[in-house]
Order: structure tokens, then sequence, then C-alpha cells
């Protein structure tokens, strides 16, 4: 907290309040900034920086001093090998399937529990359950007491529609990812647009009604325009979490089987901690940063169109104020 | 029933959606009734077709995970959450402060570079991160992950603590300047009453997300620092027999967080949103 204004008492305060300069006022406003600013961005900038440079030299732990400049070789390797292709394809189904999927899992539960009934609030906290619950333990309970092909319960629930002994994890190892995630993210989707849903103005759909307009018209002309920002936002935050997943992968299948669900961050972890090659993982990483850069942008702009805050804005230091004070200050001096 | 959006609807397709409602519910929160119920099974119970709805339930694989191993992990698990959340608070209020009550011109931006800090992928600095751990002998260390979990949820807690402040009528404030109060006492006796179901939920918030975490963890930790979700890897290869003791060691693991989750479930939306909803 500003510490600068000890234990005066007011009037004091304000002459001296009165006195200090516009620099004065912003390094005292900057103050409580900084510890947390300078945190931040030692310990998540600089790392990106380090990648970077890391991914220009040509180095394995497992053969110390292995370390020698190589310029552009990791990018050249990492680019023209089939993996990282594969593990792109697998990152843009996993993250597109995941994604859409969870949205309108998301979209039909906001809509239910939009509605007043019997409930409702227990509903709503069982239906966020998915969201809380630690990814690897959920993976790993997944694969085993959900799916396991003789004993899951899925296929005990599929069985009077013919389902036989699937071995989901192995037989459809992708689609099995993509549930697991669906199923974890669908939560958060419907929270957020659940806000969306609580934000809309009822008198609009009132009057909608009234002109006699049916459930789906008002849904579809109303209610669906209105949640546009919110489905947006949903969709780029989902994007941006779900192209990092790691757990259920690791848990699940290992990115197996073949590569079939090795995506960009198990192909990194892989390169960086089975071979030990820092060198190609750096290159690796820097290729995830840039992709999830092109997403990142998009949801910040989002945001800020969403973001308003005007009782903040109006506490912003008075500019004007300091400089008109500090030319009346030089002309009496002058 | 809601009349102003069940335009036009029946009581009997009212019915159906709150039926249906109920229906989706269920289905996604069975895997973590399901967890529960398996975790109290003798593993014969755990391990047959058709699955057992009912049997007598006992506590042997509570006893089996917590005296091997999942005692040390659930104690490297709490330090590493409390801690990192405890410095999250610390380092977060502050700059709340500023960017809600006494802005600089650049507000906006400095907000927004928090928000895109969240963004990066963490396998974007790993590699580093490993690295530097390992020539500091920081590797297996639970500090390595309080540092590290700090930064992760830094900016959630910036944008919810700021959240919470700047909905603090500026009157308020202004009263208490009025009646002699300094800005220490200022920010003690009048905001940090006014704003400390905010920051319980952005503490709860952070505890979540610390608790869960696993990729950093994996990486970064082996034996002596693990946490929770390394400890249930070891889980990954002796699947085939033990689905009674993984349900038990994943409920130990999930229903702590899980109960925090509803406990600050009317805050979690503007956490995950990073504060864009309210």
């Amino acid at each position: 907290m500003a510490t600068s204004a000890s234990a005066a008492p007011a009037g004091a305060m304000r002459r001296k309040a009165r006195s200090i300069t516009l620099a004065q006022e912003r390094r005292r406003r900057r103050g409580p900034l900084l510890p947390a600013l300078i945190f931040t961005i030692i310990v998540t900038q600089l790392p990106f920086v380090v990648t970077l440079v890391y991914s220009f030299f040509s180095w394995n732990l497992l053969r110390p001093g292995s370390r020698e400049f190589a310029f552009l070789d990791n990018y050249t390797s990492v680019l023209t090998d089939s993996s990282m292709w594969s593990a792109l394809l697998v990152t843009v189904l996993l993250t597109a399937g995941a994604v859409i999927a969870s949205v309108l899992v998301g979209l039909v539960c906001a809509l239910l529990v939009d509605r007043k009934f019997l409930g409702r609030g227990v509903v709503r906290t069982l239906l966020i359950a998915p969201f809380l619950v630690m990814p690897a333990a959920a993976s790993l309970l997944w694969k085993t007491t959900m799916l396991n092909p003789v004993f899951g319960i899925v296929n005990w629930v599929l069985s009077p529609l013919g389902v036989g002994d699937v071995d989901w994890a192995s037989q459809f190892p992708l689609l099995t990812i993509i549930t697991v995630e669906t199923w974890h993210w669908a939560p958060f989707m419907m929270l957020i647009l659940l806000g969306g849903l609580q934000s809309q103005d009822r008198s609009i759909l009132e009057a909608a009604r009234v002109d006699s307009a049916t459930t789906w018209q008002s849904f579809r002309y109303l209610t669906l325009p209105h949640l546009r920002q919110y489905i947006e936002l949903g969709v780029v935050l989902g994007a941006i979490y779900i192209v990092q997943t790691f757990d259920s992968i690791f848990m699940i299948t290992q990115g197996g089987p073949g590569t079939s669900t090795t995506n960009l961050p198990f192909l990194l972890y892989q390169e960086a901690f089975r071979a030990f090659d820092v060198g190609e993982a750096a290159a690796l990483g820097v290729v995830v940063v840039v992709l999830t850069i092109i997403v990142a942008t998009y949801a910040l702009r989002i945001i800020s169109r969403m973001f308003t805050d005007p009782v903040v804005a109006s506490r912003v230091v008075d500019v004007s104020m300091f400089q008109k004070r500090e030319r009346k200050a030089e002309e009496a001096a002058a | 029933m809601n009349e102003s959006r069940m335009v036009g609807t029946s009581k009997v397709t009212g019915t159906i959606l709150s039926a249906l409602g109920w229906i989706i519910a269920l289905g996604m929160f069975f895997p973590v009734f399901w967890m529960v119920l398996t975790a109290f099974k003798h593993e014969r119970d755990a391990f047959t077709s058709p699955p057992q709805f009912i049997f007598k339930p006992t506590l042997e694989q509570f006893d089996a995970v917590l005296s091997g191993g999942l005692t040390a992990a659930v104690a490297n698990s709490l330090w590493v959450t409390l801690a990192s959340t405890a410095l999250v608070i610390a380092l977060g209020l502050p700059a709340a402060y500023a960017l809600a009550l006494r802005p600089v011109e650049k507000w906006q931006d400095v907000l927004f570079f928090f928000l895109s800090t969240r963004m990066l992928p963490v396998v974007g600095a790993i590699v580093p991160i490993y690295v530097i751990a390992r020539d500091i002998n920081m590797l297996d260390n639970v500090w390595t992950l309080v540092i590290l979990y700090t930064a992760i949820n830094l900016p959630i807690a910036v944008w919810m603590l700021r959240s919470f402040m700047s909905e603090v009528p500026t009157e308020v404030l202004e009263a208490a300047r009025v009646d002699g109060a300094t800005l220490k006492q200022e920010a003690v006796k009048v905001l940090l009453p006014m704003i400390a179901p905010g920051i319980a939920a952005t503490a709860l918030i952070c505890v979540i997300f610390a608790w869960n975490e696993f990729f950093l963890a994996v990486t970064l930790t082996a034996v002596r620092a693990q946490t929770v979700p390394v400890y249930l890897v070891g889980f990954i290869t002796s699947e085939g027999a033990f689905w009674a003791r993984l349900s038990a060691a994943a409920t130990v693991a999930a229903v702590p967080v899980l109960l925090a989750g509803w406990v600050a479930q009317r805050y979690l939306v503007r956490g995950l949103t990073l504060g864009a909803i309210k």
C-alpha cells in the first residue's frame, strides 16, 4: 500500500498533497504496482526470451558440452519433421473438437439452468463439478472405471444399444481425449454463457412475447445475437487453454497409440524430458507460443471490447490539474 | 417458472426441460459420484461386470493410500498451494489497489499486460525453467513450484481483486479521509473489510488452480517434492489391479478442491474470465 502518507492528520496530508509534483504523484501511484509487475516480468517473460535464445542452439542435456550455436538448424529439423506436423494436426483437431463440443454442451446447460425450476441450484452445483475435479485424477478414472472395455461403466450403459467391448482409448484415442476435455470444459462454457444470459434485458423478451414471437424466434433473433460476444469469449479462452492440453493425454494415452494423440505440448514434453534435446524442444516451444499469440491477440481484443470501468477511469491521475498548478507555481516564481 | 424466458411454452414442456436439466447434471456429475463410491469398495467389488452399486463399504483403500506416500504428497501440495496463494494475495492486493483506486494513466495497459501473461502457454517457458532450476539445484524443490504457481495465479488475482475494489464506492473512501484517516488506515480499516469476501473468493480460486496443476509439477518434481497429481502418475501402470485404491487416492485429491470451488462458485466466472464477466 502507499506508505508515503504515514500517520499525519488529514489537514497536514492535504497540505502535503497540494505541494507534490506530478512526477511525485505518478511515482506514488506506481509504487504499489511494482512488486507484482516486476515479479511477473521476471518469472513469466524472461523464460520466453531464453526459450527463443535456446532455440538457436544445438544442445542436448545428456551430452555435456554439446551446446553450440546452430542458428536455424532446430527450426529446419522441427519444421521438416513429420512428427511436428502430425502433432500440429492433432492439436488443431483436439482444440477445435473440444471447443465446439464444450460450447454446445455448455450452451444447452446454460439455457436449461437459466430457467427457474425445482433444484436449479443443485443442478448448477453438480454441473460445475467436472471443472473443479483435478484433471489428472479425473483422466485416470475415465481411462479405468469409465472407459475400460470390459468393466467400464460406459460400455455397460451402452450395451443395450449393441455396443460391445469397445476399447475406447486405443480404438478411438482422439475421440476419447476430446470427450474427456469436453466433459472438463463444458462447465466453464456454461458459466460464461450463463453470465451472458443473465445480463440480457428481460423486458425485450417480454416485448417479443407480446408481439407473439415463438420461443425459437426470440432465441434466434434476440438471445443468440446478445450471446455472441460471450460465445466468442468462451471460444477464444477455451482455445487458449485447450491448445495446452497435457494432463489427459499424459494419463490416458501417453500420446499413443503411435502418435495419434501426440499434440504439440506432449511432443515438446517428449523432446525435452525423454530425449533431453533442449534446442529442438525450445524451437517447438516457440512454435506453440507463436500459435497461441495469434489466438490470444484476438482474445485480448474481445475482452478489451467487453471491458469498461468508468468509475476507475474517473480516478486516473488528473494530469492537467497538476500541470496547471505547476505552471502557476512557475509564474509565481518568475 | 420464469415467464419471460419461457415464452409460449406449456407446463409439459417446462417439466420436460427441468427433467432434462437434471439428467444432464447427473450425467456430468456421474464420474465424480462413481469415484467416491468406488473409493469405499473392496477391490473385488470394483472389478465387476455389471458394475456394483450396492456393496459392503470399507475404509481399507483410504488406509492403504494414506499410509503409502499419499500423505507426503498431500503435505507438499498443501504447502505449495497455501504458500503460493499467500504470495499471490500479498503481491496482488497492492497492485489491485493501484489499478482500481489510484490508477496511473496507462492502467488499462498494465491490466491487459497481466492478462496476456496468463494466456501464454507454459510449454513455451518450461525448457529454460527446467535448465535454470537444474543449474541452481532447485529441481524437486517445493519452492520452485511456489514461485511458478504464484506467477500463474497472479494475473487472475490482480483482475479479480481489482474488480472487487473498483466496486467500493468512491464516497466511502472519501468519507473516511474526511474523518481524518490516513491512506494506510483507509486501506486497512475501511477497504479491507469491504472486500474481504472478494479476497476469500480470489484465494479459493488460486487454491483450485495451484492444487490441480500437473504439467509443471510432473516436469520439475520427482520424489521429495512430488505433489498429489504427480503421486497419481504411479497408478498409470498399476491400473489393472487397483481401481478402488486409485479411486480412494483420487477422492482425497479431488474432493477438498471440489468443496472449495462450490463455496466460491458465485465468483467462479469472474476468476475464469479474468474479470471480463462479473
